[in-house]
């Protein structure tokens, strides 16, 4: 078992390092650099929205580069992850699994203020991917239980990035509790296909994949712990075996279907934004493609056309293009079809629209045998 | 469609319904052998009465899905049906016995028992008769929706041919989906769901129920007789909030249904008793 003191003395050692980047950062020439670039900016407050959704932007960018401040408040709470009730001590950016997206354009700073609450257990900070130096500012951003802090990172390059939380000593626990999310950053211009010309989409859906390791008890049911620190030390030993219990988007095994499924109509571009913080997946929707598919998330490379599946790294976020042609439901699945139907990597879509009897029909209805 | 023995029964009692004061005595015999051996069992008796029902299974007329045409079925004897759902409880002494594997669902006690499956239902119908000394089985799809009563959902979609396909899937879709978000797919301790107007608590409340019908795919002919069908016996007819089919050795829905559809929260068990007098009856025929 893990106190909370403990926790927090693992940190440390890396708090210390911190003060050191930190004042290092603050030297007089650098910071007056950039502080005179920096105030002429404008300024835009951007309020986060729970995934699958993604807050308003432009796709295109209108003006010059602008500050985008974003916050992100720490809730460590329990979350149920399937429909058995299974219960997990989660660690989340916002209360959501996935963190929500954050969208800026090539250019833009981010401004991320990161709330750590008095009535939190455990240090927390993020590492963006997006970001240059400073371990993807989680340097910057080593907050206790009771502190806050913000750091402001230029977004240089363009592409999807997943960030996530990486306190000293525990960086996978946090990761596979829930503390990822994405970070898109689109071209000025907004996207293009491999000629160069404009692609746009008429909506967009953040799927958060994530891997779950709950330990089991001795009949093999899920246990259910009082608090994350009881729950350390057994789930730690559940990662190291590598086998997840749970694959699951959005938080939950079943949590985009249904109700909650994803909603789009013929003739609509569909961006699709996935990532996973850990693990490798293979995002594929039964019964369409990837029309413009950029795997590896970066905008700067040509997109790949009419994919089947496509493979997202752990570690990192992809973007798929796609415009229904076909009305129905849709599945959105982990193409480890074992991971979809058993572990909980299963999205749905519905979508409205006329049929295209050319793209399929039904020939012979299903009759017996013997009548054919 | 093949004759079932449900309905073989109905026509037997309704024949030798004069017999019935005769037997009363081996049933009570029956019954006090099993007191010492299991709980008794709370039933409900379904009385007799006819009701419109909508068969089950997939039916297309003209090469093109449409609602299953209903007919009427009459019980004429009605028959006993457990008041609620078999409880982990229950099902647990079938698997110390031996007769049955243990489920996987993690309820106890007076939880229904959930995950189990077609074959897990039907021993411990078997099991369960053996030890009661009375004729338990899973119920007909038409005698669970004739019990069911008021909380049995017609699944007709009521909707003309568009020449669009997936305007059906669509609105299967949100007809199982409604209001799904908001429902709790735990198991709930029995009586949760409360009682219906025939007194069967729990129907359709979120554990499905087995029955012994069998998948059938139909082809209609413009009358609305079934012209031609096939019968699947390894997928049976799950019932509860909406008309499932499974094939019969899963125990999860949720693994067991397909990628784009919705599946029952939890599998469970609900047997039909057949009166003893019958069974002897049915064996003489
Ligand atoms: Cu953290």
């Amino acid at each position: 078992m893990l106190t909370r003191r403990e926790a927090l003395l693992g940190t440390a050692a890396g708090a210390a390092a911190a003060a050191l980047l930190a004042a290092t950062a603050a030297t007089p020439a650098l910071a007056e650099v950039q502080a005179a670039d920096i105030s002429t900016l404008p300024r835009e407050k951007v309020t986060l929205v729970a995934p699958p959704f993604v807050h308003d932007h432009q796709q295109v960018a209108t003006g010059g580069p602008k500050v985008v401040e974003f916050q992100l408040t720490v809730k460590e709470q329990p979350m149920v992850i399937d429909d058995d009730g299974t219960t997990m001590q989660a660690m989340t950016y916002n209360g959501s699994i996935p963190a929500p997206m954050m969208v800026v354009h090539e250019g833009d700073y981010v401004e991320l203020t990161l709330v750590n609450p008095e009535t939190n257990e455990m240090p927390h900070n993020v590492d963006f991917h997006a970001a240059t130096g400073a371990l993807g500012g989680a340097k910057l951003l080593d907050v206790n239980p009771g502190e806050h802090a913000t750091i402001r990172f230029k977004a240089t390059r363009a592409g999807t990035f997943v960030y996530h939380c990486a306190p000293a000593g525990m960086i996978p626990w946090h990761v596979v509790s829930g503390m990822s999310g994405t970070v898109m950053v689109l071209p000025r211009d907004g996207l293009k296909d491999e000629a160069g010309k404009p692609l746009k989409y008429d909506r967009i859906y953040y799927i958060g994949e994530n891997e779950f390791y709950i330990p089991r008890d001795e009949n093999g049911k899920f246990k259910k712990f009082d608090s994350l620190g009881d729950s350390y030390d057994e789930t730690l030993k559940a990662m190291r075996g590598l086998i997840p219990t749970h694959v699951v988007f959005n938080g939950k095994v079943g949590a985009l279907t249904g109700d909650n499924a994803m909603k789009a109509n013929v003739g609509e571009t569909v961006l699709f934004v996935h990532s996973q913080a850990n693990r490798d997946t293979r995002p594929h929707i039964i019964g369409g493609h990837g029309d413009h598919v950029w795997e590896q998330g970066k905008f700067a490379n040509p997109p790949a056309k009419d994919l089947e599946t496509w493979f997202v790294r752990g570690g990192s976020a992809g973007a798929a293009l796609y415009t229904f042609l076909q009305p129905g439901i849709y599945a959105y699945v982990n193409h480890n079809l074992i991971e979809a139907a058993e572990l909980g990597a299963t999205a749905h879509i519905m979508v409205e629209g006329k049929w295209n009897d050319d793209l399929m029909t039904q020939v012979k209805a299903p009759a017996p045998i013997a009548a054919y | 469609m093949k004759a079932r023995v449900p309905a073989t029964i109905a026509v037997i009692a309704a024949a030798l319904a004069a017999a019935a004061s005769g037997l009363s005595i081996a049933q009570h015999s029956g019954r006090a052998r099993t007191a010492a051996r299991l709980a008794p069992i709370e039933t409900v008796t379904i009385l007799p009465g006819a009701f419109t029902f909508r068969l089950p299974g997939e039916y297309l007329r003209n090469g093109k899905p449409v609602d299953a045409p209903t007919r009427t079925v009459s019980f004429q004897a009605g028959f006993d049906v457990m008041k609620y759902q078999v409880t982990a409880g229950d099902y647990a002494r079938c698997v110390v016995d031996g007769a049955c594997e243990a489920a996987d669902g993690n309820a106890a006690g007076d939880m229904p028992v959930t995950g189990v499956s077609y074959r897990d239902a039907e021993a411990y119908a078997a099991w369960f008769s053996g030890r009661s000394g009375e004729s338990w089985r899973l119920p007909t799809d038409e005698e669970w929706s004739f019990a069911a009563a008021e909380r049995l959902h017609d699944d007709a979609l009521g909707l003309a041919d568009d020449g669009n396909p997936a305007t059906r899937w669509l609105a299967r879709y949100r007809s199982e989906a409604a209001g799904q978000a908001e429902r709790d797919p735990q198991p709930k301790p029995r009586g949760h769901f409360g009682a219906n107007s025939r007194g069967v608590f729990d129907i359709a409340g979120n554990v499905w129920e087995w029955t012994s019908t069998c998948y059938v795919n139909a082809t209609l002919a413009p009358n609305a007789a079934v012209e031609r069908s096939v019968e699947n016996c390894g997928v049976r007819v799950v019932d509860g909030r909406h008309r499932g089919y499974m094939s019969t050795f899963i125990r999860d829905g949720r693994s067991g249904g397909c990628a784009a559809g919705l599946a029952p929260d939890n599998l469970g068990i609900r047997l039909v008793r057949d009166e003893p007098a019958l069974v002897a009856l049915l064996g003489w025929l």
